[in-house]
């Protein structure tokens, strides 16, 4: 091999650059993401109630999509009510459905959109619980 | 295969084709039941108000100033509509307006000064063809199925067209983030944020709950709504029997929003 030494030594700083990322957060506490859904609110209810609008899973995967479904399904085609998949119905909407039982928005919400880093444009407009504010000025 | 008829041929044949053109994917599907089109996701409330095309009707014999103060202290607050004393910056849904203003082509030199300055209330006219709707960019502002002339403030861009286009000022721009100058917000309703168009939108979110647009309830009787298309209607009985005007009728936009002299 000519320059085998020179090839050995390029490889081992490539090597050092790549891992970089991984060597650098040894040691490093690992952030976990935990929501928290015991509000008091959904604690308040009977067990047999304290069911989403759908399934964890399928609300974990596709909030952001069925969000954007309700906003055009009642601003722009007037429907309020959304059936869900046992035939229950509910009110469409961020403030007055999802929010009454998950009044914990910075440990709901934030949590993983802060991990994951999107920045949803909802609080622009829409109100956030209130507790929440209560919280955040005590902290 | 060496067996095989013309008849048996044609029927592997017949079931191959059927085969490959989806027909086994249709019974995985239905026995999932996950056909979406069967199923109405979204519905409307049954106690919601419909009509064919929702109207307005405002005596102004009836208007005072605290029917007036009341209208637009009820909407401005329910919608979470900030106070910003700056003319140049303000947002209003529903105001008042001097009587030579707010039908600037009746305006006669020998009009009586009562006249000329007696109180209106204005609100955005809901038109049946509203110029604003043709002029949005992005469909943020449409005509809803019911003639309520809608916003979706998720979809505005602020270019503010809507405003050149709209020949009743009826439209407010949010120069500045509206939260800071509303008191008493009502948790119910969102803000608007900093960028946006808002104006009336007939009290769409309280019609779709089986209420009265919030005016109405607060004028004690002097202003009247419902369907226009229907002759049996409240505001129809009214319109056949009293004489009516329409702000800048002639333009062709087809006001909702009539008033009674």
């Amino acid at each position: 091999m000519y320059d085998g030494g020179k090839i050995i030594f390029g490889l081992i700083i490539f090597l050092v650059l790549v891992t970089l990322p991984f060597t650098l957060s040894i040691g490093k506490d690992y952030t976990k993401v935990n929501p928290k859904i015991d509000t008091p609110e959904i604690m308040k209810l009977p067990e047999t109630e304290r069911k989403c609008v759908e399934s964890k899973d399928f609300m974990r995967k596709e909030h952001m999509k069925m969000l954007i479904e309700w906003r055009d399904a009642v601003v722009r085609d007037g429907k309020t009510l959304y059936v869900n998949s046992q035939g229950k119905t509910f009110n469409m909407s961020l403030q007055n459905t999802c929010m009454q039982c998950h009044s914990n928005k910075s440990k709901f919400c934030d949590e993983c959109h802060n991990y994951v880093k999107v920045k949803p444009y909802c609080w622009d407009c829409h109100i956030e619980p209130k507790e929440n504010i209560k919280k955040e000025a005590a902290l | 295969m060496s067996n095989i008829n013309r008849r048996e041929f044609l029927k592997i044949l017949g079931i191959g084709t059927f085969m490959g053109l989806g027909g086994w994917s249709i019974f995985e599907v239905v026995g999932k039941g996950e056909i979406e089109a069967f199923v109405e996701k979204y519905k409307k409330a049954p106690e919601a108000l419909q009509a064919k095309r929702w109207a307005m009707v405002i005596d102004l014999k009836k208007l005072d100033q605290k029917i007036i103060h009341d209208c637009t202290e009820v909407c401005h607050r329910i919608h979470n509509v900030p106070k910003i004393l700056n003319p140049k910056e303000e947002i209003k849904w529903i105001w008042e307006e001097k009587f030579k203003n707010a039908f600037p082509e009746m305006k006669d030199d020998y009009m009586s000064p009562e006249i000329k300055n007696m109180p209106v209330l204005v609100l955005c006219n809901h038109c049946e063809n509203p110029p604003c709707v043709r002029v949005c960019p992005t469909k943020a502002t449409f005509k809803r199925k019911d003639g309520i002339v809608m916003m979706d403030m998720h979809r505005c861009i602020g270019c503010r067209f809507c405003m050149a286009g709209c020949p009743y000022g009826a439209r407010s721009f949010n120069w500045r983030d509206p939260r800071q100058y509303v008191k008493n917000e009502n948790p119910e309703f969102p803000f608007r944020m900093k960028g946006v168009v808002e104006k009336c939108t007939f009290c769409y979110e309280r019609l779709d709950r089986g209420l009265p647009p919030a005016c109405v309830e607060a004028s004690k009787g002097a202003i009247m709504y419902g369907d226009i298309t229907d002759p049996n209607s409240e505001i129809r009985k009214i319109l056949s029997s009293n004489f009516a005007i329409r702000r800048k009728a002639k333009l062709g936009t087809k006001p909702s929003v009539y008033y009674l002299l």
